[in-house]
């Protein structure tokens, strides 16, 4: 129910936000709008802790910059690699095993290391997963598990 | 407008293009499919957040900047998303993620 | 500034369309349309700060969901060679 609320509060805030306009018209196709998705949304039964999962809204905050950061990082890395003339890449695709409990967490591992440039999940078997790495450096940078225990901490126990 | 907030905008717009350009390079040269997911996935994560956080110190604080957030929001979710969904389409299709000797020709 | 942005995201669209051209396989093209379609959604959020209209970040909102939406189906269809399948589990 809670997360019901939760959606209701969400949906309204983009709506006023994204529309811009403050009137009585507007506010009644909102509110129908907002109904309409969350009856929808209700009888898809995707209001869950997969489909809305609030609770680990507030870990957001610590797990994103310091992804953006590995983003930066393997980002001036790949750019050196394509820009220089004899294009230093050695493909590998190797199974990593996700430490994560839940499918949002493993959803999350797996989306950090498609979004992280260098390295690529091709396949998800269960918790194992498979990955495209473009150089050596970063698939060692994945096989560490820095970027796995981030991902089990921001996933946190529920 | 501040003229040092300029100058900032002026780097993040630069560096955003660079990246987009390098990205552009890399899709272009790199020789086999799955490695040009890297090139496009630079182009992708680099190329934009740079340019619309440029438009947001421009903006201000505005719906505008609200509208720029969210569509940086929605550009994160669904580009590895997207992604992954080749990387596992092209697979399933038979592109041999790893090939020593392929040629794009 | 945005002259410049604009400049820079042009040249990558023409690079993704020359990957476009050449792709071998059809997941080449569709990686490189994917990538040429997210760059349309910067072009449009630069010219409507170049121009003033702010209102055409509405638009590029929606292409960046529509770009999503249709490259996902696309990979649909040459996966499954069809729209209508459901996913595992639903008939």
């Amino acid at each position: 129910m809670i997360r019901v609320l939760s959606l209701i509060f969400v949906l309204s805030a983009v709506w006023l936000l994204l529309s811009g306009h403050y009137d009585t018209v507007f506010y009644g196709l909102g509110a129908v709008s907002v109904a309409l998705t969350v009856w929808v949304s209700a009888r898809m039964k995707v209001i869950d802790h997969e489909g809305h999962p609030f609770h680990i809204a507030g870990r957001v905050f610590i797990y994103f910059p310091w992804l953006f950061w590995e983003i930066i990082k393997s980002n001036i890395d790949v750019a050196r690699r394509v820009l220089s003339p004899s294009l230093p890449i050695s493909p590998r695709v190797f199974v990593v095993q996700a430490s994560q409990k839940t499918a949002v967490g493993r959803t999350i591992y797996a989306n950090s290391i498609t979004l992280t440039p260098g390295t690529v999940t091709i396949d998800v078997r269960g918790s194992e997963l498979e990955v495209h790495a473009l150089t050596e450096a970063s698939a060692e940078g994945i096989q560490s598990g820095v970027m796995d225990a981030h991902a089990t901490r921001f996933e946190g126990t529920g | 407008m501040d003229a040092s907030l300029d100058l900032v905008c002026w780097v993040l717009i630069l560096v955003g293009g660079a990246f987009g350009i390098t990205g552009g390079i890399g899709i272009v040269r790199m020789p086999s499919f799955f490695t040009r997911i890297h090139a496009a996935g630079m182009a992708e994560t680099m190329c934009a957040p740079p340019i619309l956080l440029a438009m947001m110190i421009q903006a201000g604080w505005s719906l505008v900047t609200f509208k720029l957030v969210l569509i940086l929001i929605f550009l994160f979710l669904t580009s590895p998303t997207a992604s992954h969904a080749l990387a596992k389409a092209a697979l399933h299709g038979g592109v041999p993620p790893v090939d020593p000797g392929a040629d794009d020709r | 500034m945005f002259v410049a942005a604009t400049v820079a995201i042009l040249v990558t669209m023409v690079l993704a369309i020359v990957r476009t051209l050449l792709g071998p396989t059809v997941y080449d093209r569709i990686l490189a349309v994917n990538m040429f379609g997210t760059k349309t959604v910067l072009l449009i959020a630069a010219i409507a700060f170049m121009s003033g209209r702010t209102d055409l970040l509405d638009i590029a909102l929606v292409y960046a969901l529509i770009n999503f939406i249709g490259i996902v189906a696309v990979l649909k269809f040459f996966e499954y060679g069809e729209f209508s399948r459901g996913g595992r589990g639903r008939p």
